[in-house]
């Protein structure tokens, strides 16, 4: 595939899916970036984490929590749930009670890892799939749902919980992180009493190719804003592979930027939460942005819309099958004891419970009145609003005539 | 009562943005140093900081998008566009985010950000630095947008789209930025989202907004010396409009004529003349005719003068509704 690229960027997938196999087989990494990596995909657990970051040797062991058995519980248990919210809502939207569904499946680690390194006063701009983000900030998980069910284009507050509403245009919300980070290092300036916050923006490897996401991290550079670009590189932007995105590793690109970028093994929970919260402290104490790019795999499809058969081989998706972020963390509760059946079986009774409750809140969400649509589109008054407001109001009611003379 | 240019109205009403609220902030491309190309800003940065006057980098999604993340944040950023050719880097950031946030949040969040353009011709430049795209953004709900024509309303206007609590584009008229005029800095200027009656009369009316509107009363005033009394609305607001003073207007004179630069097809003036046949059909005794730019990308410098609407354009379009 490198060597003899269609000027046209075109691909094979088989020639993506070999030239991808024979690195994995070999065991090679790109060249210039080392994968950050402590839970591996047999379970095993090293030790310390340490690395170098723009040319410097970072340690981030003291960010590791592979010593707290209640710790990497909670991290398995959030990971579950959201994958059995996955599955529960790719079924909704299969029996037609949802429009779209956008799956996780297989960056569970990636956002678990990274949404419990949050702080509750740092902020969290998601793309459109974070609902594992979302879990982590506390947001109700039916909440997420009312924007899949068609019931809003929002569906929470983002302010209660600081995680902000779903961008369904690509990059557009790393822009807002930067200036969200702007703002903070602007409060933090006018009262340092404040604890220190940093923002985190969520996007894509298909994002990566937007414009806002080279014009957020030239801001980012020029301010020194307090924010972490946080790509998780699942492999595929839809149909078009990674290798059509980037002719460099993605975290590669900070350097062009001028702040540190790490790539780190996005299916690994305990490594993923150590390294954002080395980031987002760099970023709170005022040394800039950093750019963290979780190296995972999309196991399911784009959306419920698309078709991974069509582009995808089968061989792939096995090739990554063992390296499942709940199946290694899963080996690893085991094999020390810190989790048994009781805590497992214990676990599936909650899932099913939620999906259940999840169920029965989709199905009670009833549409908005269009006539309420009208109120949320300005905050002052505006003639125009209220003229087509009266207009819909008499129109409708006209049909209530109607139906009572009828 | 100070006699100020366009442009120093503007800058002394950002100045006083910035006074009034220390959440409030100017960023742009050359905005600090330099005053801005027009100078429009000169002087801020050293009075109020590189904090609250942020020399940009050149990018304008940029500029806008993270103006959307510093309103998130409780800020009221102000961002300049150099020229009106170049918001369109900036296009999705303003329409897809900035002017839905409200409505995507149902009504939780606002994004009080308001953006400068300097617009139309007629300043003998190259292209992308002399068009009107104001239609573009009037039909993208969520937004509202307001054009100054003289210092009075220059000076007030801005500082009232700092303190709106929606998304505000301003469209300033660039080849009127040296207009000099009265501003009562005591006195705030009406409702920026409410037309004014710039000149009474009674056979026609002539709505016109920004750089047009001396035009307007200039072609005005010649028709009086043809014995038609004429009355000229400047229409201030492009989002929303505000269709009951042209109405009340046209239902005594019973001809309405709408100028603007931007090209007519799919313009201002279509949708004005539209709501007017709807409002005010009775009392029209000429169709509404549009006085605009031609379906071309602005053109060059040296034939701009025959492109933009003039006087004579304005009173050929008069000469038409009295035809009938």
């Amino acid at each position: 595939m490198n060597g003899n690229r269609l000027p046209t960027a075109e691909f094979e997938v088989e020639e993506v899916v070999r030239a991808t196999h024979s690195a994995e087989a070999d065991g090679r990494q790109e060249p210039g970036i080392d994968m950050l990596q402590v839970l591996a995909a047999d379970g095993t657990m090293a030790a310390g984490l340490s690395a170098q970051v723009a040319g410097r040797p970072v340690d981030f062991s003291p960010y590791l929590s592979s010593s707290d058995p209640d710790h990497l519980r909670s991290l398995y248990r959030d990971m579950f749930l959201i994958r059995r919210f996955d599955q529960e809502s790719t079924a909704l939207q299969r029996q037609g009670q949802l429009a779209l569904w956008v799956p996780l499946t297989g960056q569970e680690a990636a956002q678990i890892g990274s949404g419990r390194a949050l702080e509750p006063q740092d902020y969290a701009f998601p793309t459109y799939r974070e609902h594992g983000v979302a879990l982590t900030r506390g947001v109700e998980l039916a909440e997420i749902l009312r924007l899949f069910r068609g019931v809003t284009n929002g569906g929470w507050d983002p302010r209660e919980r600081n995680f902000h509403l779903y961008t369904l245009v690509l990059a557009a919300q790393s822009l807002h992180a930067v200036g969200y980070a702007m703002g903070m290092q602007r409060d933090q300036l006018a009262d340092p009493f404040l604890p220190p916050a940093a923002s985190i923006a969520y996007f894509g490897d298909g994002a990566s190719s937007e414009g806002d996401i080279h014009e957020s991290m030239v801001f980012a550079a020029s301010f020194d804003a307090p924010v972490v670009f946080f790509c998780q590189n699942n492999q595929w932007a839809i149909s078009v592979p990674s290798t059509v995105q980037t002719r460099v590793p993605l975290a590669q690109r900070a350097e062009g930027y001028g702040f540190p970028g790490i790539r780190v093994d996005g299916n690994d929970v305990v490594a993923v939460e150590a390294v954002t919260r080395w980031a987002l402290e760099h970023a709170r104490s005022g040394k800039g942005p950093v750019l963290i790019e979780a190296y995972t795999y999309r196991m399911s499809a784009h959306t419920t819309a698309d078709d991974p058969t069509k582009y995808r081989l089968s061989h792939d998706e096995q090739e990554w099958q063992p390296r499942d972020p709940l199946v290694r963390l899963e080996a690893h509760l085991r094999s020390t004891g810190m989790a048994d059946d009781a805590f497992f079986e214990d676990l599936g009774a909650e899932a099913r419970t939620m999906a259940t409750g999840l169920r029965q809140a989709v199905l009670s969400m009833t549409a908005p009145d269009l006539a309420s649509r009208f109120a949320a589109v300005y905050a002052e008054p505006h003639p125009l609003i209220q003229e087509e407001l009266r207009f819909f109001e008499q129109y409708e009611a006209g049909f209530a005539d109607e139906g009572k003379h009828a | 009562m100070a006699t100020m240019t366009i442009a120093k109205a503007i800058n002394e009403g950002l100045r006083a943005s910035l006074a009034n609220n220390p959440k409030t902030l100017l960023m742009g491309e050359d905005i600090g140093e330099l005053g801005g190309v027009y100078r429009v800003t000169d002087g801020l940065k050293r009075d109020f900081g590189a904090l609250r006057v942020v020399d940009s980098p050149l990018a304008e999604s940029g500029i806008i998008g993270t103006a959307i993340g510093l309103a998130l944040r409780g800020y009221r950023p102000i961002c300049e566009i150099q020229f009106d050719g170049f918001v369109f880097p900036g296009f999705n950031q303003i329409t897809t985010q900035l002017a839905k946030l409200r409505t995507r949040s149902d009504g939780m969040l606002t994004a009080p950000v308001v953006i400068r353009i300097p617009y139309g011709g007629g300043i003998g430049s190259v292209e992308h630095h002399s068009e009107s795209p104001e239609a573009l953004f009037a039909h993208t709900a969520g937004l509202r947008i307001i054009t100054p024509s003289n210092a009075q309303d220059a000076y007030w206007m801005i500082q009232q789209a700092v303190t709106c609590e929606d998304p505000v584009i301003v469209f300033e008229p660039k080849r009127r930025y040296w207009l000099k005029g009265e501003v009562d800095t005591a006195a705030p200027t009406t409702d920026p989202f409410s037309a004014q009656v710039l000149r009474r009369g009674t056979d026609a009316t002539v709505v016109a907004y920004g750089p047009l509107v001396p035009v307007a009363l200039a072609a005005a005033a010649a028709a009086e010396e043809d014995g038609r009394s004429i009355e000229v609305i400047d229409l201030r607001s492009i989002s929303p409009i505000d269709f009951d003073t042209v109405t009340e207007s046209v239902t005594r004179t019973g001809r309405l004529v709408v100028a603007h630069e931007a090209p007519t097809f799919g313009g201002i003036g279509g949708e004005i003349a539209a709501r007017i046949s709807e409002r005010a059909f009775l009392s029209l005794e000429a169709p509404v005719i549009r006085v605009g730019g031609f379906h071309m990308p602005y053109p060059v410098a040296r034939v701009e003068e025959q492109y933009l609407p003039d006087i004579d354009r304005i009173l050929e379009a008069l000469d038409r509704a009295f035809a009938y």
